[in-house]
């Protein structure tokens, strides 16, 4: 006799699946960010099995901030045109115009430019109804009251006080029209979930991942890899060699690396597992306040 | 460290191996601040290693700012998510965390205990395989504790946990800690919960949370996590009931045609015979996918896409099931609902119910009662106000598949969504009927909708008596707000048709009211009724060959769509009787309006009820602007295209 009970990894697959489905039979028009990151590439592995033998009924969309990694862009080209997706790139030229950096503009103006500016500009450009992403709910304190259906206005703007509750997996979509939802298939995982399902599915995840000899500054505390040459160095400043990876990825001035001589996935799970700081931590975005999360998302960040 | 202990003695290659069979248990943990539960699950995060050290510092930075512990780390801020709530000191919302041990995952829902957050609390139950309730020894049981059991009894948790914590403030009293059990006994016994197990407990001394407590040696039970740990929920599943609610089709290409969606229940193999609800055709599964890969067969909870030997009709809001074992179809059934919203259900309302992956217009036709979830005793009432729970009997023009909730958590549950603000509004769970209550509604129901019944078979049928009079009978319905024009339209039409040479007859709130309505006031309720009345009216002068004119304000498509469906879709004209509501009230001579804007009279469509445009009438009048003789001329211009004149 077969049992069925299933493993908590296919569970949480199944209802990321269901997930996935239910946005493209209640939406008129979905986009999936892709933002190159291991959460993106496990998100979009689902989004295949929920449509396979067929192909994604809907596109990738990748906000580029201009400041990416070299290696992510490179990665995402390759990856994309290997799976067959089709895959829209959006840059603020309003902000390319301006010339914000974030060197020149603080990260929180360019943050907000780049980023949720940019985001909100594709998706109106578009007319996109409904965006998949992929946070999770245990990356951040105000994050772990958010819904799998975030409802967002007119204005891209969401309201933590008027969410809308969800029950069972009866997820509501209705929206008038202008209105929006974000979608957040991997709610329910961990950064060790996404690992382990990386790793029992064997997607190919990109190397900045893992430790390998970069040439990185220290600013305040975190290894900072100095990407291009848009980076200005302080006086007498001179990058070092040092192995490190990436825990989480985005602008390359705004990520800080570890240091670490995990070469592999089994490696990086076996760090993960004996690692004692969340992943975050490497991010400078979040440091300013607290709180500071939750004000980004009333205006329209992921 | 639970996960390096394990590490160390297995080895990442054991780890992994064994990580591949962990299983995921969802629990929810039911009590106030002040009971300890969120030290309670600050307690079980961090003793598990489900703490990180930079989130520890973060916490002692916010400890000094707003924490209630003064040295001690207080791990209840662990737990509020937003700034607003942590000012504030209180959780108002759904928080989930997470943590993992080398057997289970758990993912914790975390909602406040007070009354006014019951909505919240189901929401955390509706997913929840196991409830934790917590019991502030030096408090005892009360009332909040009962809700609790019964909240989780409703919403079908199958295992619950009493804690019975701050057992360090009661010297660990053995006799406090039994006592506490006697008292649990008497509404346990009231409500369904088939495994209930008591842990004495020091959340912020730790004891019996993760480690064995030293100071309460007459436990013999095991500590909180071990509990969590072991506790057997494989069984909870129904794997007997095939139930597949069809989520989407998926047509990649013209050679395949799957059928994609979750299984709620029960187990599909390749070859299986099965039945497509609510057609009744049959076939024969041809190949199954599990998360998109080809197998043998799948069981609950897995995501699927099944193929079939034949071509049948098969849509989303669709249902699997087999062919010997079927949920009933049913146009009305009867639940209990957890109302959430600040606008309270009534009887004679209607909403939007999603099922599954059904969604479709209902109306709630009756309120049985309230539930006092304090008392658990039934009572009168006749609205359910925001965090209230009653019985409710529910209206669906489509039939609803009507597994009960206590035997299929997943096809047993729906949600109500506003259709005007498109809120979430109530959480419903399908209740089982005796044989008794079956037999009362589809008596009720084939005296309500009359298609039960076999109708005479008279010697003259419609079709006849038409061509007899020599006009092709059809109802016009004309829909609106007070005031909007429709009944001086419908006169008009009248009057045009009979120019014609075609006779026909207007129904409207006057001609109603007078006689077959005279029993009829202006409650939702009745205002429903009187709208039925209307289409059953129509659908006999159609029969008997006459043309018939509705006005009826008529205000949600609910209302339209079962006139509609009474008169029949191939006889039934939809006109929108377009004009502002600002135009309708300056319209008003009577009076009604305004005494309406006084709140002399209630239930006024436009003031304080709703009025649902038609998405998409057969025709759109704008009654504000255009001169009746213009819209006559439309309306002539509409009947003749359709062949409808002479």
């Amino acid at each position: 006799m077969t049992t069925f009970q299933l493993t908590h990894l296919e569970e949480l697959e199944a209802e990321a699946i269901a997930i996935i489905r239910e946005v493209v039979a209640q939406f008129e028009k979905p986009v999936m960010l892709f933002s190159i990151g291991k959460d993106s590439i496990a998100m979009l592995r689902l989004a295949e099995k929920a449509f396979a033998p067929g192909k994604l009924p809907f596109p990738l969309l990748h906000v580029n901030t201009t400041f990416k990694f070299k290696e992510m862009i490179s990665f995402r080209d390759e990856f994309v045109r290997s799976r067959g997706h089709q895959l829209i790139e959006w840059i603020n030229q309003d902000g390319v115009k301006a010339g914000i950096t974030p060197f020149n503009a603080g990260t929180q103006r360019y943050t907000h430019v780049m980023k949720t500016e940019a985001l909100k500009q594709a998706l109106s450009h578009y007319g996109f109804d409904a965006a998949f992403g992929g946070a999770r709910r245990d990356e951040e304190k105000s994050r772990a009251k958010e819904r799998v259906f975030s409802f967002r206005d007119r204005f891209h703007q969401w309201d933590p006080k008027n969410q809308r509750p969800e029950l069972w997996s009866l997820y509501n979509g209705q929206v008038a029209k202008g209105e929006s939802i974000r979608v957040f298939p991997l709610s329910n995982w961990t950064e060790l979930d996404v690992w382990l399902y990386i790793y029992r599915e064997q997607i190919p995840v990109i190397p900045l991942y893992f430790a390998k000899r970069r040439p990185v500054l220290d600013r305040n505390g975190t290894w900072i890899m100095r990407d291009d040459e848009r980076m200005p160095l302080e006086p007498g400043e001179q990058p070092q060699m040092r192995s490190v990876r990436f825990r989480t990825l985005g602008c390359y001035p705004l990520t800080g690396a570890v240091e670490s001589q995990a070469t592999n996935l089994r490696e990086v799970l076996e760090e993960m597992l004996r690692s004692r700081t969340s992943e975050r931590q490497g991010r400078v975005i979040d440091y300013d306040e607290a709180g500071s999360m939750e004000q980004k998302k009333k205006e329209g960040y992921f | 460290m639970l996960h390096t202990e394990e590490l160390d003695r297995v080895g990442i290659d054991g780890w992994l191996e064994s990580y591949q069979r962990k299983e995921l248990l969802r629990i929810l943990t039911c009590g106030s601040v002040d009971d300890g539960k969120s030290t309670l699950i600050g307690r079980l995060l961090h003793d598990s290693a489900g703490v990180f050290e930079d989130q520890l510092k973060a916490l002692k930075k916010d400890t000094t700012r707003y924490g209630t512990t003064g040295e001690e780390i207080d791990f209840a801020l662990l737990m509020d998510g937003l700034q607003a709530e942590r000012e504030q000191g209180i959780t108002i919302d759904v928080a989930y965390r997470y943590f993992s041990t080398p057997r289970r995952k758990f993912i914790v829902a975390d909602t406040p205990g007070h009354e006014q957050y019951t909505r919240n609390m189901a929401t955390g139950a509706s997913t929840a395989d196991l409830s934790i309730i917590l019991i502030d020894a030096r408090k005892g049981v009360l009332a909040q504790t009962r809700r609790h059991a019964f909240i989780c009894s409703l919403l079908g948790i199958k295992h619950v946990v009493i804690a019975v914590n701050k057992m360090d403030l009661v010297e660990y009293s053995q006799a406090t800690f039994e006592q506490i059990r006697r008292d649990c006994a008497e509404f346990l016994a009231r409500v369904s919960i088939p495994d209930v197990h008591f842990i004495p407990m020091s959340a912020r001394r730790g004891e019996n949370v993760v480690g064995r407590s030293t100071t309460m040696p007459w436990y013999q039970g095991a500590p909180l996590l071990d509990y969590l740990e072991t506790v057997h929920i494989a069984g909870d599943r129904n794997s007997i009931d095939l139930r597949l609610p069809v989520q989407l089709v998926l047509r990649p290409n013209l050679d395949f045609r799957g059928f994609a969606g979750t299984l709620a229940s029960g187990v599909l193999r390749r070859g299986d015979e099965i039945v497509a609800l609510p057609s009744g055709r049959h076939a024969f599964v041809k190949q199954v996918f599990v998360s998109g890969a080809e197998r043998e067969e799948a069981g609950p909870g897995m995501a699927v896409t099944i193929t079939l030997d034949r071509e049948i009709d098969i849509s989303r809001g669709d249902l699997i099931a087999r062919p010997n074992n079927a949920p009933p179809l049913e146009h009305a059934v009867e639940a209990m609902v957890v109302w959430m919203s600040e606008d309270a259900l009534a009887a004679g309302r209607s909403y939007l119910i999603k099922q599954s992956t059904l969604m479709a217009p209902v109306a709630v036709t009756d309120l049985r009662y309230r539930m006092s979830v304090n008392t658990l005793k039934s009572e009168e009432a006749a609205q359910l106000s925001l965090n209230e729970i009653g019985r409710i009997r529910l209206e669906c023009a489509k039939p609803l598949s009507a597994d009960p909730y206590a035997r299929n958590r997943h096809t047993g549950a729906f949600i109500l969504i506003d259709r005007m603000s498109n809120a979430t509004v109530g959480a419903g769970m399908i209740l089982d009927r005796t044989p008794a209550e079956q037999a009362i509604d589809r008596e009720r129901r084939s005296r309500d909708a009359g298609t039960n019944l076999t109708p005479h078979s008279g010697t003259v049928s419609p079709e006849q008596r038409a061509a007899r009079i020599g006009q092709r009978p059809f109802t016009l319905w004309l829909t609106g707000l007070p005031r909007s024009g429709k009944s001086s339209l419908a006169h008009a039409l009248e009057h045009a048709l009979f120019e014609r040479g075609v006779q026909s007859v207007v129904l409207d709130g006057e001609s109603l009211r007078k006689g077959l309505s005279s029993d009829l006031g202006f409650s939702a309720r009745d205002r429903v009724e009187h709208v039925r009345r209307a289409g059953e009216l129509a659908k006999l002068l159609n029969d008997h060959g006459q043309v018939v004119i509705a006005a009826f304000v008529s205000p949600t498509a609910e209302q339209r769509e079962r006139a509609r469906a009474s008169v029949g879709a191939e006889r039934f004209l939809e006109v929108f009787c377009d004009a502002p509501l600002a135009t309708c009230e300056s319209r008003d001579t009577t009076g009604f309006y305004a005494r309406a804007r006084k709140g002399e009279i209630p239930n006024v469509t436009g003031v304080d009820t709703p009025y649902e445009p038609p998405r998409a009438p057969t025709l759109r009048l704008d009654t504000a602007a255009t001169s009746i003789e213009a819209n006559i001329a439309r309306l002539l211009e509409l009947l003749s295209a359709r062949m409808l004149l002479r």
